[in-house]
């Protein structure tokens, strides 16, 4: 177990998570009027509309996935009867289709946002940073998938699961050990994915955290005392 | 009855020469910005017309304002929540920039720069998005100004429905008036209601509605639930923008900016009592033609004891009563019926009225016989159509507009009479419903209309809800973030940017 290993899967991983969360902390309680989703359908609105729904439902469902799949201890898989084998395809075929949604969606985007010259003259750095790196995330996921049909018996997805379920149990060691020898292209998805974290608070993906929920019970109308 | 109070306003379109001086330094004081260049919290459009944002009266287009559902509830007409949830990801009824127009600047400064040519330099166009140059300004904020562009264009106005309106294209039968526009602070604001955020609210005290600029997101849903199209994106700080009734005046007792620099005297501020506990029944009235009595059904007298003493109850200030009593926004709308509320179909229970424009009487009528109807000549031989300025200020209900402008025609009369025939003509007073006392009072408010009569706006004496010593060396009015503008290339979190100021060297000369 190599000292990078240990420092990008064992170290890294509290990183990470410390800025997302700290980071975003901070800037909710002292720059909120920067917190937003800094939409530029103003400028362009129909292939935003398109682009933006695909890229959305996209990659909504492939974070649950990811979550969902990463985080449930493989005890309750086994409880409910379902196999690794059977899991990892699962994972590959509902990964690869909204994979794909939110390829064709963020395609469009990255066009766009290049392309449009009123958007991209009031495009940040960090905006077009950010689109560009999870495009490169979403490359990485989709080539994953290949060579995950090598090995269809999810003994790699498993050593990943474990790892996981290691960072999120403060159990770093174990974390480290078991991404030893995963293939290169899971590492480097990983890590991107980490930094991705790193970088949410400084950037738009913020909005994340605002997803209105409370809207759905509110009343309409909001009147608001001195 | 739960009471409470709004600054409402009055514009009175007959005295309005178009001048948008109100456009003018509202725009100078409020959104000379970067972000919000194109954004006019104050407009005036020359109508017919489609108007800024192109057609924004075509709800069936831009999907403003509420409907009724079948069963009689109201909704948002872009959708109820679950669909402007489902929306959040590209809103469907969003206008683009260039429904209002591209920003624009000069190339100024090529005018002192350019070498010996032999033509005169001309500063050409450039926009402030892109900042790329534009070849045609194709379209502006009044690009309509005194009937610009064809007829055929503006015919699209949709105050024009049920109205043959090919005739208006006509030089001899064409007719102009002016709408000065702004956020209409209603008592039932669809934008409110469609906030994913819940950041825009309704002030209690005054009826102001405000966008909290720290709460705001960025989902844009207000932007298209507003059907005045008055809510504004500010492209640059990613948040939405409207006009603030220049609350920090109104709560010193001064009135906006727009109406103390309105060089005509048309537009009036004052307290209006309301039943808030009505407000849904009221804008959920069956026919829409109703919805303007509906409106002024739930505002309470302010010399009634009961209300008093329930608003009294609620907390309203003594000093809130007394102005609301001699309101002359509540003397226009309640007492006179010479103040209309802007498109009251939309249901969201607007709070800038309009008192109708009167218009010369037609040529061809003028030159025959006028028809008249007593002494007052018959209106529909007025230039401006009575189906239009009902379109626009009853949805479609001819007979308040009718009587607000014999109203008016018949204190010209009489007052004509008194001052040029030295007769008391009370025969036109009487046929139009008015009392003497009552008309001498239309007079001093609406046509001599000092400073003091227009504008009756109580302080909201904030000494006491907040603490001076806090504020002291604070930063005053702010976008939102305390003294931060959050929007800083350098630092992480947007700390403030040094203020850039162009000063002018100064050389010393020795001798």
């Amino acid at each position: 177990m190599s000292y990078f290993n240990t420092l990008l899967f064992g170290v890294y991983p509290y990183i990470a998570l410390a800025v997302f969360v700290i980071g975003s902390l901070i800037r909710y309680d002292r720059d909120q009027y920067s917190w937003k989703t800094s939409s530029s359908q103003i400028f362009e609105s129909r292939q935003l509309r398109i682009g933006s729904i695909l890229f959305h439902i996209g990659v909504l469902a492939v974070l649950a996935g990811h979550f969902v799949g990463l985080l449930t201890p493989v005890e309750i898989w086994h409880a409910l009867g379902v196999s690794a084998s059977f899991k990892q395809g699962l994972a590959m075929a509902a990964g690869g289709i909204f994979g794909l949604v939110c390829f064709v969606g963020l395609t469009m985007l990255i066009h766009r946002r290049l392309t449009n010259p009123r958007v991209r003259a009031n495009s940040s750095n960090m905006d077009i940073g950010i689109l560009l790196l999870l495009y490169a995330q979403l490359i990485l996921g989709l080539l994953s998938i290949f060579v995950s049909a090598g090995h269809m018996d999810g003994a790699e997805m498993i050593k990943m699961m474990t790892w996981a379920q290691s960072v999120v149990t403060l159990n770093a060691v174990q974390a480290a050990a078991s991404m030893v020898d995963v293939h290169w292209i899971y590492k480097l998805h990983i890590t991107l994915g980490m930094t991705l974290f790193v970088l949410f608070p400084f950037s738009r993906l913020v909005h994340i955290w605002s997803v209105p929920v409370r809207y759905v019970t509110r009343n309409y109308q909001v009147v608001r005392a001195r | 009855m739960k009471v409470r109070a709004q600054i409402g306003m009055v514009l009175n379109l007959d005295k309005c020469i178009g001048c948008h001086t109100c456009s003018i330094t509202c725009k100078n004081v409020w959104t000379s910005r970067e972000g919000v260049e194109y954004a006019w919290f104050n407009n005036v459009e020359s109508k017919p017309g489609i108007g800024y944002p192109k057609e924004w009266e075509n709800q069936e287009k831009w999907k403003g304002g509420w409907k009724r559902t079948e069963g009689g509830k109201l909704q948002p007409r872009i959708g109820g929540r679950h669909r402007v949830l489902a929306n959040i990801f590209g809103n469907p009824d969003l206008p683009t920039i260039d429904e209002y127009y591209e920003p624009f600047d000069y190339d100024y400064e090529h005018l002192h720069k350019a070498p010996e040519l032999n033509h005169q330099p001309t500063a050409r166009p450039r926009s402030l998005i892109s900042g790329q140059r534009m070849e045609k300004i194709e379209w502006g904020p009044n690009w309509e100004e005194i009937l610009g562009t064809e007829f055929e264009k503006r015919r699209k106005d949709k105050n024009f429905d049920n109205i043959q309106a090919e005739i208006y294209g006509e030089f001899e039968k064409t007719f102009l008036m002016y709408v000065p526009r702004l956020c209409e602070h209603c008592l039932n604001p669809a934008c409110v209601a469609s906030c994913p955020s819940g950041a825009i609210y309704k002030r209690e005290e005054d009826g102001i509605v405000l966008i909290d600029q720290d709460k705001c997101r960025g989902w844009r849903m207000c932007v298209s639930a507003c059907p005045y199209k008055k809510i504004y994106y500010n492209w640059k700080s990613g948040k939405s923008e409207k006009c603030i009734f220049c609350y920090p005046r109104i709560e010193a007792g001064q009135p906006t900016i727009c109406s103390e620099t309105c060089v005509g005297r048309i537009r009036y501020l004052g307290v209006l009592l309301y039943d808030a506990d009505r407000i849904e029944e009221a804008a959920s009235a069956a026919n829409e033609q109703d919805l303007y009595q509906a409106q002024l059904d739930i505002f309470l007298d302010p010399n009634d004891p009961e209300v008093r003493k329930a608003a009294r109850a609620e907390g309203i200030p003594e000093a809130w009563l007394e102005s609301a009593v001699n309101s002359p926004v509540y003397k226009m709308a309640m007492d006179w019926k010479v103040a209309l509320p802007l498109h009251p179909e939309y249901r969201t229970l607007p709070m800038v009225w309009y008192v109708p424009p009167l218009s010369p009487i037609q040529n061809a009528a003028s030159q025959g016989n006028i028809g008249m109807n007593g002494e007052i000549p018959d209106l529909k031989s007025l230039r401006i159509p009575l189906r239009y300025l009902a379109n626009m200020l009853t949805a479609g209900d001819e007979k308040p507009v009718v009587q607000a402008l014999e109203r008016m025609l018949a204190m010209r009369a009489f007052m004509r009479a008194r001052h040029v025939d030295k007769t008391e003509d009370l025969e036109v007073l009487e046929q139009v419903g008015l009392t003497r006392a009552r008309v001498e009072e239309m007079y001093r408010i609406m046509a001599l209309a000092n400073y003091e009569d227009r504008f009756v706006i109580p302080t909201t004496h904030r000494a006491y809800a907040e603490n001076a010593y806090d504020l002291k060396s604070s930063c005053g009015f702010s976008f939102g973030n305390g003294c931060s503008d959050g929007n800083n290339p350098v630092n992480l979190f947007g700390a403030k940017k040094p203020a850039v100021r162009q000063v002018i060297p100064v050389v010393q000369k020795e001798d």
